[in-house]
């Protein structure tokens, strides 16, 4: 029951919640989709904070999105031991980098009176989950040193079996708990995704590459 | 050829008293708001002075504008290649500290503070933090050269200038300042537009003017930065850029803007430009010694059949044309080359010019008796001894070349030789006449430069004309549903993001 609850249950109502929520904000409220930055504010700390966990949690999750298009080629990759390590090593750098650069983020949120003053409740929540979702990732490759063969073994076949909207929970059943809580915390930050800060992630705003340099609107002749 | 029609300003700054009018009334308009107070989207400066936000000429630490790099047009500061490195954190945008913290006085403390022995005093709080602020610095700090070493003295522009005439420009004897009040430049080449990754700047077909779309900028602050001019700010509230909007919604209806209207020394014009967006690329890749010859190449000809068929094509309408044929602008900036673009270094192709300050009036004096003045260079002291170097104007106005400036600068000093001798009579005509021809100006020329610039009407100044209704953003939407909304074209409560 608690299983159905917790792994079929709650991931379905996150992703939900995330597409429709994200849909009807980015229609109905596009003025609030903003990255909110605080750099204007204090730039200082941001540099060390934001530069760490951007670029260590996107290399962290550039991962997961690979290991999830092609598990095979990670488990074949994994069966010998050095490169296993190799690839265990390099996620636990990558993920201790982003663990330096939340908590510095956290630290400077909480100290600069100026940042505090434009510091929301939702933002602690959400830098609260990250951390959890960072540390939890962490304690499971320092504990378990084949953490990546398992998420591509049992992590990615569930995951898949969500999408096809055909849930197996039993293929996660065999992992450790801080794996679970793991999948768990980062199915809370899908959920607070369209809630929080955090929609700026999807406005990345890639279309910039195909766009020409200057924008010229005339009122009656829409773009050119 | 592909006409467009551009909202364009002058700035006539030998009439300008540094009374910041302008400014108070843009700020009562529009930036008299959380996140927007630090905002001046209209400012005075004093010049020689390092401006607001601090030394925003220097681009050097700021990578505002264009550059010309392996023969294309290149924004200094980002560009496809680099403009992902620097999205997590933008080493190059100004922060607060570089404006300034505002701040308001905690004036209940009057009323409400207890009985001491003293007067009760309204201490200064930060309006971001609500605390205590130790005030260090304003907006305006620098205003009259402020009697600190901290400000004149570290104007970029003073660097074109050899040690001894900077020496010269501070010293207590010949000290020399004017005043320099800028907006938005409503660039032809707007650095701001071209380096938005979201898109959400634009320049607007029918008038030229450059907004930010509030509904589609995401706070990535790329603008911030890549206005050389530091005139897109960033509202730390809402999380979303600003800028100045030229008052569109007056411009729209053939009103003058809040800052033009209000101006007391009556230094602001405005009328229409045609320019020629075809050309803005390879004017941009002129080398500095031919930016203003450039620039003033891009602004058509209203009289020129061809540009005006090219305009119709455009959509341009026909009243709009006649502003452009009427417009003060074009004739201080093309007919009589005395207006003269802000840092054309820069490349963006701002729609402001500025007419140069003439030094001060001088007498040479016999026995007590002022004398009659034989020549131009006996009223004005000659350009080479002049107390504000043309070294300084040009780095401001003229990319480094005197010539533009001395041009200009002759003919204003002409024109009013010519006056004196009409009005005053102690100037003989003969030297007066020999000066206009020196300077490139016909008695007929000089008259209508001295009407435009003396005797103005409030027509002549304002040459806007109202857009046609179905071009005006009022006809786009009901304006009985932004009734008690944030503002034009915008209904929705201006409420941070969570």
């Amino acid at each position: 029951m608690l299983e159905a609850f917790l792994f079929v249950g709650y991931p379905y109502a996150a992703l939900v919640l995330a597409v429709v929520v994200g849909i009807l904000r980015f229609t109905w409220r596009p003025f609030s989709y903003s990255s909110l930055s605080s750099q204007f504010l204090e730039n200082k700390q941001l540099f060390w904070g934001s530069g760490l966990w951007h670029w260590g949690i996107l290399w962290v999750l550039a991962g997961h999105f690979v290991a999830f298009l092609v598990p095979d080629w990670i488990l074949a990759w994994n069966a010998k031991p050095l490169r296993l390590y190799l690839l265990e090593a390099s996620g636990l750098i990558m993920a201790l980098l982003a663990l330096m650069g939340i908590i510095s983020l956290m630290v400077r949120r909480a100290t600069s009176p100026r940042v505090k003053a434009v510091t929301t409740v939702m933002d602690w929540v959400l830098l609260a989950f990250l951390l959890l979702q960072v540390y939890t990732g962490i304690d499971t490759a320092l504990r378990y040193r084949w953490g990546s063969s398992w998420y591509a073994s049992n992590a990615v076949p569930y995951l898949r079996s969500l999408l096809m909207l055909s849930p197996k929970p039993e293929f996660i059943r065999p992992l450790p708990w801080m794996a679970k809580v793991h999948l768990l915390s980062g199915l809370s930050v899908i959920l607070l995704l369209p809630f929080s800060r955090l929609v700026h992630v999807l406005v990345v705003p890639i279309w910039y590459y195909w766009r020409k340099p200057q924008v010229v609107i005339w009122n009656r002749r829409g773009l050119r | 050829m592909d006409i467009r029609s551009q909202v364009a300003m002058v700035f006539h700054l030998d009439k300008c008293i540094g009374c910041h009018t302008c400014s108070i009334a843009c700020k009562n308009v529009w930036t008299d708001r959380k996140g927007a107070d630090y905002m001046w989207w209209n400012n005075v400066e004093t010049k020689p002075g390092t401006g607001y936000p601090t030394k925003w000429e220097d681009q050097a630490e700021y990578k505002g504008g264009w550059v010309v790099k392996d023969g294309q047009l290149q924004l200094r500061l980002t560009g496809k290649g680099k403009f992902l490195q620097k999205i997590f954190y933008q080493p190059d945008l100004p922060t607060m500290d570089e404006y300034y913290e505002p701040w308001t006085y905690r004036y209940e403390d009057l009323f409400t503070g207890p009985e001491l022995d003293d007067q009760p005093t309204a201490i200064p709080v930060s309006k971001v933090t609500g605390e205590y602020i130790d005030i260090e610095a304003g907006p305006n700090w620098d205003d009259d050269l402020s009697g600190t070493p901290l400000y004149a003295r570290n104007d970029p522009n003073l660097a074109a200038l050899s040690e001894e005439q900077r020496l010269q420009l501070l010293s207590i004897e010949t000290l020399v300042m004017f005043y320099l009040p800028r907006i938005c430049n409503h660039c032809a080449n707007p650095a701001c537009v071209a380096a938005c990754p979201s898109g959400a700047l634009y320049k607007r077909g029918e008038d030229g003017i450059v907004l930010v779309n509030q509904n589609v900028c995401r706070g990535w602050r790329y603008c911030v930065s890549a206005c050389p001019y530091k005139k897109v700010f960033y509202n730390w509230n809402t999380g979303k850029s600003e800028k100045c909007l030229l008052c569109y919604p007056r411009v729209e209806t053939g009103q003058a803007p809040a800052c033009f209207h209000s101006c007391v020394g009556r230094i602001r014009y405005m009328g229409v430009l045609l320019y020629d967006a075809d050309k803005i690329e390879a004017a941009g890749l002129r080398p500095d010694s031919e930016l203003v010859t450039a620039h003033r190449g891009l602004l058509a000809d209203p009289d020129d059949p061809a540009v005006i068929e090219s305009a119709r094509k455009n959509g341009v309408t026909e009243q709009v044309l006649k502003a452009a044929r009427n417009s003060p602008v074009y004739k201080f900036v093309k007919d009589w080359g005395l207006a003269l673009a802000p840092h054309p270094e820069f490349r963006t192709f701002p729609s402001l010019f500025y007419v140069p300050a003439l030094g001060p009036v001088t007498y040479a004096v016999e026995n007590g008796v002022a004398l009659n003045p034989s020549s131009v260079d006996e009223i004005f002291a000659p350009l080479e001894q002049a107390r504000l170097p043309m070294e300084y104007l040009a780095s401001l106005f003229g990319a480094g070349q005197e010539a533009p400036i001395r041009y200009a600068m002759k003919k204003m000093m002409a024109i009013r030789t010519f006056k004196r001798a009409q009005t005053v009579g102690d100037v003989e005509m003969k030297v007066a006449l020999e000066g206009l021809r020196e300077a490139d100006c016909t008695p007929e020329e000089a008259e209508s430069i001295y009407r435009l610039t003396s005797l103005c009407t409030f027509e002549e100044r304002f040459v806007i004309p109202a857009s046609h209704r179905e071009q005006a953003v009022e006809v786009l939407t009901n304006p009985l549903e932004q009734k008690g909304a944030a503002g034009f074209g915008f209904r929705e409560q201006p409420v941070r993001g969570l």
